[in-house]
């Protein structure tokens, strides 16, 4: 299996009244054509460290890395304009919430072929044909009217279904889903995950897959990274998640209520000061 | 036992379409009652019509025995008050969290304001020190304790509960939800609780409605969900959604079901 991305090291900080705040506080992780689960907290720096491989952290932030490339291309030294043919062609993102990145004055249709005629010199009648066929892979079972659909006018699972289309419209060999189902109902959730399974199957794409819910990562990825205070505490394959040795992953694990019992009350996480160290 | 909280044949409906088609269940005192479905099913907006927040368009809300009114007087939000979803939303940005507190009292005519307050942010986990913060100043858990608490200080006998952890974090969910627990049992509260976490209404309630596009799908013992024996096969797929992903399984052996879908 070959590596896509190589991270060494990585470190975000961002400068503040009172000195800097380190968001991402060197961590180190290879992807290859795998799915990778990132799980912690809000604060923790997950989406932070996906925004920092795709060169999306806010400017006034400093981001290091002994070593940060994608298939051979140093993403550190790349310049903008690299930058830009990888992002959205060879890495897509994925964002949380559809009613937030969406464009609401540009139909669905639009949006997606955008992104394909970013990337590739196609025209239009063929980039609409791409699109089209991009809905349906995405179960969208009427694409010809979907297509001249705005945002607003769709569910919030149609949604993601059509972000979801648009990252992959340009064939990426690398997704990023931050929190790419938190915003849908269990069952949206289900469908939305099958779907970016089913392609991922298919098209032998590497997918990290950031989320708070660790039970959600751990059935859907092979491998989990869990994050705490801008570090990797520990690092696991999903299917030994319940032999999980670090107190935050079990804390975690344990702190979600159960459908056949659970504790009362619920454990808790007690947060400790070492796990930072 | 008699219902605190009654309710019949309730419909609301929005220029004709239905959001709630006869929804009918009874609430006893000290019981914890659950409202589950997907979004658009309606639950939320059961809540919302107990408030007096949605147009009630036939059946009856009664709250111990009698009918509320319409609009709701004082009385009735002393013995009811809602939590809502969104901490974010529901705490004014530029009111201090002494001020989001002390506003129930002073409309109540309630005396003693300053005690009150104290010992409503105590109760909550919170203390003195966050007294004079503002909503941007507070995480996302900390802001729904100072909701609860807001809901807690005049003492109601009600609570409404609407998603009360979904925009919060798995631990810290667990968290307000330990607190709830805590301050049902103190208190002798009512609660009704709307999710669409079925692991979260198995977990906190005696009994579940399981509501479906307005309508009532199921109503069952909360033990019915631990030992797997609920009657309906919508109810049954969802707990199936609910156990998490399972990898192999087409998208469309999922079930999904809305009503007002305008695409496809």
């Amino acid at each position: 299996m070959s590596t896509l991305l190589e991270v060494e090291n990585l470190r975000v900080r961002f400068p503040t009244r009172d000195g800097f705040f380190d968001a991402v506080r060197g961590i180190s992780f290879t992807v290859g054509q795998e799915r990778v689960g990132i799980v912690g907290e809000s604060g923790s720096g997950k989406s932070q460290t996906g925004r920092a491989i795709l060169g999306l952290t806010p400017p006034n932030a400093i981001v290091t890395a002994d070593r940060l490339s994608f298939d051979g291309v140093n993403l550190r030294s790349a310049d903008a304009r690299t930058r830009r043919t990888l992002r959205g062609g060879r890495i897509a993102m994925v964002l949380q919430d559809p009613k937030f990145s969406l464009n609401p004055v540009m139909t669905i249709g639009r949006q997606i072929m955008e992104t394909l005629r970013a990337h590739m010199k196609v025209s239009r009648s063929f980039a609409r044909m791409r699109t089209l066929d991009m809905l349906q892979a995405v179960q969208i079972r009427d694409p010809e009217r979907v297509f001249d659909l705005y945002p607003h006018e769709v569910s919030g699972g149609m949604g993601q279904r059509a972000m979801i289309a648009m990252m992959l419209i340009a064939d990426p060999d690398l997704l990023i889903a931050d929190e790419p189902t938190s915003a849908l109902d269990v069952t949206v959730q289900l469908q939305v995950l099958g779907i970016l399974d089913q392609l991922v199957v298919n098209r032998g794409m590497g997918i990290i897959f950031i989320s708070h819910d660790l039970r959600l990562v751990s059935s859907f990825c092979d491998r989990v990274l869990v994050m705490y205070g801008g570090r990797i505490v520990e690092e696991i394959a999903a299917n030994r998640l319940t032999k999980a040795k670090h107190p935050y992953t079990q804390g975690l694990l344990g702190c979600l209520p159960r459908m056949s019992g659970s504790p009362h009350p619920l454990a808790v996480l007690d947060r400790k000061q070492e796990w930072l160290d | 036992m008699t219902a605190v909280l009654s309710i019949k044949e309730l419909t609301v409906s929005f220029d004709g379409y239905k959001a709630i088609d006869r929804i009918w269940f009874d609430v006893f005192a000290g019981q914890s009652f659950g409202l589950v479905g997907e979004s658009g099913s309606g639950k939320s907006t059961v809540l919302r019509a107990i408030c007096g927040l949605a147009p009630i368009t036939d059946g009856t809300i009664s709250i111990d025995g009698a009918p509320v009114r319409v609009p709701r007087g004082k009385d009735f939000h002393r013995k009811v008050q809602m939590v809502f979803q969104d901490p974010y939303g529901s705490l004014h940005p530029r009111h201090s969290v002494d001020r989001i507190l002390s506003e129930p009292l002073a409309i109540h005519g309630v005396r003693d304001a300053e005690r009150r307050v104290l010992r409503a942010l105590d109760e909550v986990g919170l203390g003195n020190g966050f007294r004079f913060r503002y909503p941007h100043q507070l995480s996302g858990g900390q802001r729904q304790r100072v909701a609860i608490a807001r809901a807690l200080i005049l003492e109601p006998k009600i609570l409404l509960l609407d998603e009360p952890t979904s925009a919060l974090d798995a631990s810290v969910q667990a968290e307000v939800l330990n607190l709830l627990e805590e301050i049902r049992r103190a208190h002798k509260l009512t609660f009704v609780l709307v999710s669409h976490d079925l692991a979260v209404i198995a977990h906190m309630c005696d009994r579940l409605m399981i509501m479906r596009r307005g309508q009532s799908v199921e109503l069952v013992e909360a033990s019915a969900l631990a030992s797997g024996t609920v009657g309906s096969s919508y109810a049954r797929s969802l707990m199936v959604a609910s156990e998490g992903f399972r990898r192999g399984r087409k998208p469309s052996e999922v079930v999904s079901d809305r009503r007002h879908q305008p695409q496809s």
